[in-house]
């Protein structure tokens, strides 16, 4: 029996579907990335217009770039993200090795305690987090935001890593162990190599979250020389809510680096999700 | 003899030093997890049931509940975040996890051309922050930009528009429209993973058995799926009881207009952090924070021990 084909008609219907859904996604920074580019008055008087040569203008950027600190934002945020990332992979991969690699009493408790985390958001807990950072003095530094995020990108990380890790052919690891490596030799130098792609499919779902994190800076690192850049555009925009030019700037400013980043990554993350390593 | 004893002692080296490592691999992640997660938690529930007199901590069992529950000054915002909460679930459950099943369903038609652009493209909203996606959508729907009473008319429907941000009645629903936009990527993926989990011989029995289309979407794909949906169910369940970050950037920490987008933790964050000329209240802001945090265990539990267990799970 014939499997039957697709009409064309059902097709093309498919493709109206999802090419106005995808419109509805886009249009929105779409809108705002070409106003940005346009003078006061025909952001107003054409929103939906391209920006032309007699309307092009980049006041806004000029703004932005001369009133906030930006650069410093920017700084904050890659210091943050990037080190907070570090630090999940290379403890989270220790406690997968740990828990996949070795049976002690008290391993599959150990899991359930760090996978408690996936679950449970650590905001809960912000009214005795913040009391901690005062007492240990660490308001309004990096390293108390990076504490938090490292703590809250860990639990996810061991489970996806431990899924990950018992896949690790053991024949391969007591080989390493005939030849007289250590066992910090066997992590290092023969499982972390391996784990490469699942590490890149975590690095990126630790990142997003962190990245646009708002919640934490607002109330562990709210000074001008801490603040990240998702904080800084909101305090900035709160105070140019008129200047429209810099606001719709402040926004494409706020949205270039993840498009980019999102161009490179979305194969690494489509792949991620879609083989079922959040599940 | 001797080598099988030293053997034997050997081994049992071995495993005392294996002890180390295991320690040493799982030392980092443990500490920082528990000192910073952890451990806050529980003193954030512990802190809920002390209150602060005369500058002294004291004990004071569930009198802050009763306060949070009972007293007008605080149960009237409180009931309102929680009536609001469950309003900003409700509407993600029925618009944003539907919309992301056809989405899916209409991304995994065998032999579909552009595929990888229309998920791409579809995903991107989740991943920008709020502080962009609340702004963006606030000068969207401002009246004095006019974009969106244009693209209104456009389909003759001009009449419907109005300030819906700025409107008791529907500031609520629309932020929750802004929240379902952002994230209606993440049940489009986890349920388009699921449906290529669907085996080609289940679909192909199917249509010889002349189940197709429609039918075969609600009688084969759909069953199929159900662990998926209530996988996405308990995450959106979770982050609802969490959010905070979009009504802030859009309606600011006084959630307007009048509270009519207040929710769990907007209210915290007044709370506890102080706004304005309220003064932060450690203990009420723990209070909040511990009723949040049973009504997220609630649901986990509900989900983990009720529903997942009764799902039936197909094996191939």
């Amino acid at each position: 029996m014939a499997k039957p084909t697709a009409s064309p008609v059902r097709t093309g219907l498919v493709h109206l579907a999802l090419i106005i859904y995808t419109l509805i996604a886009l249009f929105p920074v779409f809108l705002t990335v070409i106003n940005s580019f346009k003078d006061r008055s025909s952001i107003f008087r054409d929103p939906l217009g391209l920006p032309t040569p007699s309307t092009f203008s980049l006041i806004g950027y000029q703004t932005v770039l001369g009133q906030g600190d930006f650069v410093l934002y920017f700084q904050n945020s890659f210091i943050v993200t990037g080190v907070s990332i570090f630090f999940v992979l290379l403890f989270g991969a220790m406690a997968a090795f740990a828990l996949s690699e070795y049976r002690f009493r008290g391993n599959t408790l150990m899991g359930l305690y760090l996978a408690l985390g996936i679950m449970i958001p650590i905001r809960l807990g912000t009214v005795a987090i913040l009391q901690g950072m005062v007492a240990a003095g660490l308001v309004n530094t990096l390293t108390a935001l990076i504490l938090v995020y490292t703590a809250q990108g860990l639990p996810l990380a061991v489970f996806i890593l431990t899924e990950f890790m018992q896949t690790v052919s053991d024949d391969l690891k007591n080989a390493g162990r005939i030849d007289g490596l250590s066992e910090y030799s066997i992590f290092f130098r023969l499982v972390l190599p391996l784990v490469r792609p699942a590490m890149a499919t975590v690095a990126v779902f630790t990142m997003i979250p962190i990245w646009n994190d708002l919640w934490f800076p607002l109330i562990l690192a709210p000074s001008d020389a801490t603040k990240t850049v998702t904080l800084g555009s909101q305090v900035f925009i709160g105070q140019f809510v008129t200047n429209w030019n810099a606001v719709l700037a402040a926004l494409t400013l706020a949205i270039v680096p993840v498009l980019v980043l999102y161009l490179i990554f979305s194969r690494q993350l489509i792949r991620g999700i879609t083989s079922g390593a959040v599940k | 003899m001797t080598t099988v004893a030293e053997i034997s002692i050997d081994r049992a080296e071995d495993r005392h030093r294996r002890r180390w490592h295991i320690l040493v691999f799982l030392a980092p992640a443990l500490l920082v997890y528990t000192a910073v997660m952890i451990l806050p938690l529980i003193e954030t529930l512990r802190l809920s049931l002390f209150n602060v007199k005369d500058n002294q901590s004291i004990f004071v069992g569930f009198a802050n509940f009763q306060v949070l529950f009972g007293d007008p000054r605080w149960a009237a915002s409180f009931w309102n975040a929680l009536r609001n909460n469950f309003v900003f679930f409700l509407i993600h459950m029925l618009v944003q996890n539907p919309i992301g099943v056809a989405l899916a369903a209409l991304l995994s038609v065998p032999k579909l051309r552009f595929g990888a652009f229309y998920r791409t493209a579809m995903f991107l909203p989740t991943l920008l922050s709020f502080v962009i996606v609340g702004f963006i959508w606030k000068l969207i729907l401002s009246p004095i930009w006019g974009v969106s009473p244009f693209l209104l008319d456009l389909v003759g429907l001009k009449s419907l528009f109005s300030p819906w941000l700025g409107k008791p009645g529907s500031a609520l629903i629309a932020v929750s429209l802004i929240s379902v936009w952002q994230y209606v990527g993440i049940p489009m993926m986890l349920i388009y993973a699921a449906m290529l989990n669907i085996p080609e011989e289940v679909l192909e029995a199917a249509e010889c058995d002349g189940v197709t289309g429609w039918s075969q979407f609600w009688k084969i794909k759909l069953p199929l799926i159900l662990p998926s949906i209530g996988i996405i169910s308990i995450l959106t369940f979770v982050g609802n009881f969490n959010a905070f970050d979009l009504v802030y950037t859009v309606q600011g920490a006084l959630a307007g207009p009048d509270g009519a987008t207040d929710i769990l933790g907007t209210l915290l964050y007044r709370t506890f952090f102080g706004f304005q000329l309220q003064i932060g209240d450690k203990s009420m802001g723990a209070t909040i924070a511990t009723v949040m945090f049973l009504i997220i265990l609630s649901g986990v539990c509900l989900y983990l021990f009720a529903i997942q267990r009764r799902m039936r799970r197909y094996q191939f």
